[in-house]
């Protein structure tokens, strides 16, 4: 079994990788000429917004192994930092600043994070999720009781963006379209540098991977500060997007929820599995919603669907598939 | 020849078990040496604080001349200190070519450069050339035998062109005929300058490949010396045969 590129380095960009990238940025372009809806559009954003959420929680928690659940405090953050900064019209302009403030809340919720990140990734494991998730709670109370800065239990209103209301969600669309595209390249970067070996080798015996001089504790810290700024960026988008904030909603245990199951579901530590995930719960969470009614009976149903595919794919989607290709592939090999 | 590994007086205690007493010795740089013992005689621990896994609760250790106080395992592997586990410790989603690369180590910025730079793969292919590992390059480690993993993991610490090397057990588990293979690569990288410090339970290996032979028992050096003498010390035979 020869490949390509065993006789040089490892080569950065694929024809294939190239071409893959190419359609795919071609298919979030023409998404919403295709299907010209208001409901489509908006599911298409919260598909899109998902998908750079499950695509940087990967980093840390598909890639590293640290099932982070506080991801959703970094989405919080972001999305009052935008109802902080953004409650007056007249700041708003053309209704772009609050995008073009989105490079300085990644980067404020990356140096929050390296503090947070130092801490809690002295636990491994089960242990930092829920060190995580009890951020989260931290953050949620800090929202319901920092009235000043969040308004509250009353809530947090930013100022209604004054584009035309026939393609109102496209903006929101794009933006966080280029977050995914933003999270994608960073995880391809990943795979195709030493950094995507040092992760896996921390997720498979940290202490080893420690004796053999890889800076673990940077890397680590690196990725769990990228993966949460892009976090903290989609949380921001989301409250412009929705226009009025609450902590339940900003600060919600299920969105760490959902971003850490499509990432399971299409195959954690690729870069196509969370994007694929997220292509599979979002709909049918909204159409469950939908159809199942109002009342949260429809996570009955989502959790089903989760369960039926973990089933029969119990390493996620790609992982599985891929495996089986590879196998096949070695297989042949040893036939020839 | 000069000491390149010294320790003196260390302790280490685990709550009200004492497993490392007041224990020294030293490595000559360019020896084999045998570390042996009865089951928990300490020398894993022993391991474990020599290779910075472990704080000690007092003593020293000197590698080449310095003390290795406060220092982790990453620092002194770039020293030139290194080890292999018991449990053959490779890492499973990585293939077998990438065990060896990411086993170069490196700072922080390294990690941003290429996942296999040309010259990580040739002195990966030396490597899997020597330890006949060459067809197994591209699986994944979790695919690989036991003994293949003893090797991998053997091969893996070989990377960063370490001056001392501690094995622990390198032949538990390992059919015979490995066993001599790993004895093969262990005498041949000795001559190449790399010294070593071996925990096995193997006698006829210890009696083969090392010399000298130190022996702990209940955490304390009991007798140091060649194979013969150390095998017809009283004190070594009470401590295997005694109570």
């Amino acid at each position: 079994m020869k490949n390509a590129t065993q006789s040089g380095a490892s080569a950065f960009f694929t024809r294939i990788g190239l071409l893959r990238g190419g359609l795919f940025v071609a298919a979030l372009i023409a998404m919403p000429e295709i299907f010209r809806a208001h409901w489509i559009w908006n599911l298409l954003f919260f598909t899109v917004l998902y998908a750079a959420m499950s695509s940087s929680w990967n980093l840390i928690g598909g890639f590293a192994g640290y099932p982070s659940l506080g991801h959703a405090a970094f989405f919080g953050i972001g999305a009052y930092a935008v109802a902080f900064f953004f409650k007056n019209t007249e700041i708003l302009t053309n209704g772009w600043a609050p995008f073009f403030s989105l490079p300085l809340i990644g980067i404020g919720c990356a140096l929050l994070a390296l503090p947070i990140g130092w801490l809690a990734m002295r636990t491994r494991a089960d242990v930092f999720a829920i060190v995580t998730i009890t951020l989260l709670f931290v953050a949620q109370t800090l929202g319901y009781n920092l009235k000043g800065l969040t308004g509250g239990a009353q809530g947090a209103g930013v100022s209604r963006a004054p584009f035309n209301l026939d393609i109102f969600e496209q903006p929101f669309y794009f933006v966080a379209a280029a977050l995914l595209l933003l999270a994608m390249g960073i995880t391809y970067f990943v795979i195709r540098t030493k950094l995507g070996m040092a992760l896996t080798a921390i997720r498979a015996d940290e202490d080893k991977a420690k004796g053999v001089g890889v800076p673990t504790t940077g890397v680590k810290l690196l990725a769990f500060s990228v993966s949460v700024a892009i976090t903290g960026m989609a949380g921001a988008v989301w409250a412009y997007y929705i226009g009025f904030i609450y902590p339940q909603f900003a600060f919600d245990p299920l969105i760490t929820i959902a971003i850490v199951l499509m990432t399971f579901l299409g195959g954690r530590a690729t870069l196509w599995g969370p994007v694929l995930g997220a292509a599979i719960l979002m709909p049918a969470q909204q159409l469950l919603a939908y159809y199942v009614g109002g009342s949260q009976i429809y996570l009955i149903a989502y959790a089903a669907i989760f369960l039926i595919i973990m089933l029969l794919l119990p390493r996620g989607i790609l992982p599985t598939l891929l495996g089986k290709r590879r196998l096949a592939a070695l297989s042949q090999g040893a036939r020839s | 020849m000069s000491e390149l590994l010294r320790v003196e007086n260390l302790t280490k205690k685990f709550g009200e078990l004492t497993a490392v007493d007041n224990c020294s010795f030293s490595v000559e740089e360019g020896s084999i040496t045998a570390l042996i013992g009865p089951n928990g005689s300490g020398k894993t621990t022993v391991f474990n604080l020599i290779t910075g896994y472990l704080p000690s609760d007092s003593g020293k250790v000197e590698f080449s001349g310095s003390s290795t106080h406060g220092e982790g395992p990453g620092n002194l592997y770039r020293k030139g200190l290194t080890r292999t586990f018991q449990q053959a410790r490779v890492f499973a989603d990585l293939t077998v070519q990438e065990n060896l690369i990411v086993a170069r180590g490196g700072t922080l910025r390294s990690f941003f450069g290429r996942r296999i730079s040309i010259d990580d793969r040739s002195r990966a292919a030396e490597l899997l050339e020597e330890f006949k590992l060459s067809h197994v390059a591209d699986l994944y480690a979790s695919e690989l035998s036991w003994g293949q993993r003893k090797l991998l993991e053997f091969a893996s610490v070989l990377m960063s062109k370490p001056r001392l090397v501690l094995l622990d057990e390198p032949t538990a588990g390992v059919n015979p005929i490995l066993i001599e293979t790993m004895a093969t690569h262990i005498r041949s990288y000795n001559e190449a300058g790399v010294t070593f410090l071996i925990v096995e339970h193997d006698m006829s290996f210890v009696m083969r490949v090392c010399n000298p032979v130190i022996v702990l028992d209940r955490g304390k050096t009991i007798a140091t010396g060649d194979p013969e003498t150390v095998q017809s010390d009283p004190r070594v035979l009470d401590a295997y045969l005694g109570d």
